[in-house]
């Protein structure tokens, strides 16, 4: 009764997967509760790690009672991941595991990621919420020009456009002149990609002598990167598009976390899924909506992964008072920095310290280092100066170059980004 | 027999020479030649000074990165053919020239080119059976 109540009342077409965007706060409130018990309770039984965490606490899964007594465990943080690399912190056997993804991590190894087959399904679902939100549908042209792969981006936008019942453009990342040549002869209707990749096509297209403004293109689902409102004027006014700032991040699920309304006010968290959290990054205290802080995150649906309290070092708030969307997901403040030194290049996270690592791979001794990062047509570019030292010193030309080189091939591995040495 | 040759490392950047430069000018040390190599990013100074140790210390504790390396003085007939008939006395020893430049004096009336060899004790052998003359460093910097 209640759904078709909503079905009803809420805008003419909401696909079936947005439903639970509008539920009723007390419903929503019984519902998360009922689940945090159930995630807690699961990766007490099935994770190491996790339990251990709750007995340094006196805890046991009865003492979660409220929504207010998650504040009781413990945060996770990203080096736990990385410390029971690779699957340390599994709830699932291998074998219901459907999908394993990677994104980078401090080091040279990677943080992995789990999903069982309901775990993609949920993948999906929040995923088709977010284009739906951007007012996308069956009938919609979407072109997915995030990287396929490891990264969770490519493939999450992928199920969801096509879950939503949209026609699927897999074009991956990269080959510029392709993506526009096929936006313009598919008739392609939205893009999903990283905010600066859509600048530098925007850029390129003009070059071509292709205007977006004159494509049927009308919408835009960009993320994996902060980006600013001066840069969705910019989008908008050479592209005619409407830009939509979509968030997530692996250790969570993978894009589809939250994703801004056609309201454009904020994100919408999907917290029947994700139970978001604000706190103060110094003192891990939980801060009421309104205030800023760090985003603290908890999945409350995942099976082969579950995700207790998740550090994101992202800094939002969540936004107090009802969108006029008519949606219930409370939602935070467009990101705009983080409370880490880690730097987003072309959407590739990378962290200082992996730089560091190679040098001294390489050269036995740590020099000084610096890392310039500039912007040049649209696209991030990163550039590590590396200081000659005495050691290091040869009076062959050649050798010299050779460790540019070396260090430059290193550095491409371990970050998975082309850098300049 | 082999020449002690300064090495300092630079950046491809206007002024960057100019440092050294003065440096080496305000404690008296005199440069009797020199070879630029370069790169898009950077480049290697190549110098024979009048006073090695003098120049090492004070590029050293200026900041400046530069290592002493080995090359030979080779005497090269002043008229044409007498690079070719030097490269010839080489021939079939299997010895790498890495690089060379000339030094701008005349020692004993003769023509002196810097060789920087792969093996400078290998190449001076190879000369001096071929009746080539390797000239000393005291002799090259009277």
């Amino acid at each position: 009764m209640k759904t078709k109540a909503i079905l009803e009342s809420s805008a003419s077409n909401c696909h079936p997967a947005s439903v639970p965007d509008y539920l009723p706060l007390d419903d929503l409130r019984k519902l998360q509760l009922q689940r945090l018990r159930a995630v807690v309770e699961r990766s007490w039984e099935n994770v190491e790690h996790f339990r251990a965490r709750m007995d340094e606490r006196g805890l046991v899964p009865e003492d979660i009672r409220s929504l207010e007594d998650i504040s009781k465990l413990s945060f996770t943080v990203k080096s736990d991941l990385r410390d029971t690399y690779p699957f340390g912190l599994f709830a699932s056997p291998m074998k219901d595991v459907v999908r394993l993804h990677a994104s980078s991590g401090t080091t040279g190894k990677p943080i992995v990621v789990a999903y069982t087959q309901e775990d993609i399904d949920v993948w999906t679902s929040v995923v088709v919420r977010c284009l739906a939100g951007s007012g996308l549908h069956r009938g919609d042209i979407i072109q997915v020009a995030y990287g396929y792969g490891l990264f969770t981006g490519g493939l999450g936008a992928h199920y969801g456009a096509e879950g939503l019942g949209a026609t699927v453009v897999p074009t991956s990342g990269g080959n510029a002149d392709r993506q526009i040549m096929l936006m313009k002869d598919f008739g392609v209707t939205a893009i999903c990609c990283t905010p600066t990749y859509f600048l530098h096509l925007i850029d390129r297209a003009a070059e071509l002598g292709v205007d977006f403004k004159e494509l049927p293109l009308r919408a835009g689902v960009f993320g994996a990167e902060p980006w600013t409102d001066s840069m969705r004027r910019h989008i908008e006014t050479h592209s005619g598009i409407e830009a939509f700032d979509i968030y997530g991040l692996s250790e969570i699920i993978g894009p589809g976390v939250g994703c801004e309304c056609r309201r454009h006010q904020g994100l919408h968290i999907f917290e029947d899924h994700f139970y978001p959290e604000i706190i103060d990054p110094e003192t891990g205290e939980p801060l009421p909506d309104g205030s800023e802080g760090e985003l603290v995150l908890t999945t409350l649906s995942k099976q082969a992964m579950p995700m207790i309290r998740y550090r994101t070092r992202d800094i939002t708030s969540l936004l107090t008072g009802r969108c006029d969307c008519g949606r219930t997901m409370r939602r935070i403040g467009r990101i705009g920095r983080r409370s880490d030194d880690m730097l987003i290049i072309r959407g590739v996270n990378v962290f200082p310290s992996q730089v560091e690592t190679v040098l001294l791979q390489i050269e036995g001794t740590l020099p000084n280092y610096q890392i310039v990062l500039t912007r040049e047509q649209g696209l991030d570019q990163m550039e590590v100066q590396v200081e000659v030292t005495p050691n290091m010193f040869n009076d062959k030309i050649g050798a010299l170059q050779g460790l540019q080189s070396k260090i430059q091939a290193a550095l491409d591995h371990v970050l998975g980004i082309r850098v300049h040495v | 027999m082999k020449i002690q040759q300064l090495s300092l490392f630079v950046e491809n950047k206007p002024g960057h020479l100019t440092a050294p430069a003065l440096l080496l000018a305000r404690e008296g040390v005199d440069i009797r030649a020199l070879y630029l190599a370069d790169t898009e990013q950077f480049g290697i100074v190549r110098l024979i000074v009048s006073d090695l140790q003098k120049a090492m210390e004070l590029l050293q504790a200026n900041g400046f990165v530069a290592r002493i390396t080995e090359v030979l003085a080779v005497e090269v007939p002043d008229r044409p053919g007498g690079l070719a008939d030097v490269l010839g006395a080489l021939d079939g020893s299997g010895l790498n020239i890495e690089y060379m430049y000339a030094f701008p004096y005349l020692c004993g009336g003769k023509a002196i080119l810097i060789f920087r060899f792969n093996d400078p004790d290998a190449a001076i052998a190879q000369l001096q059976k071929a009746g080539v003359n390797v000239v000393a460093g005291d002799e090259l910097l009277k």
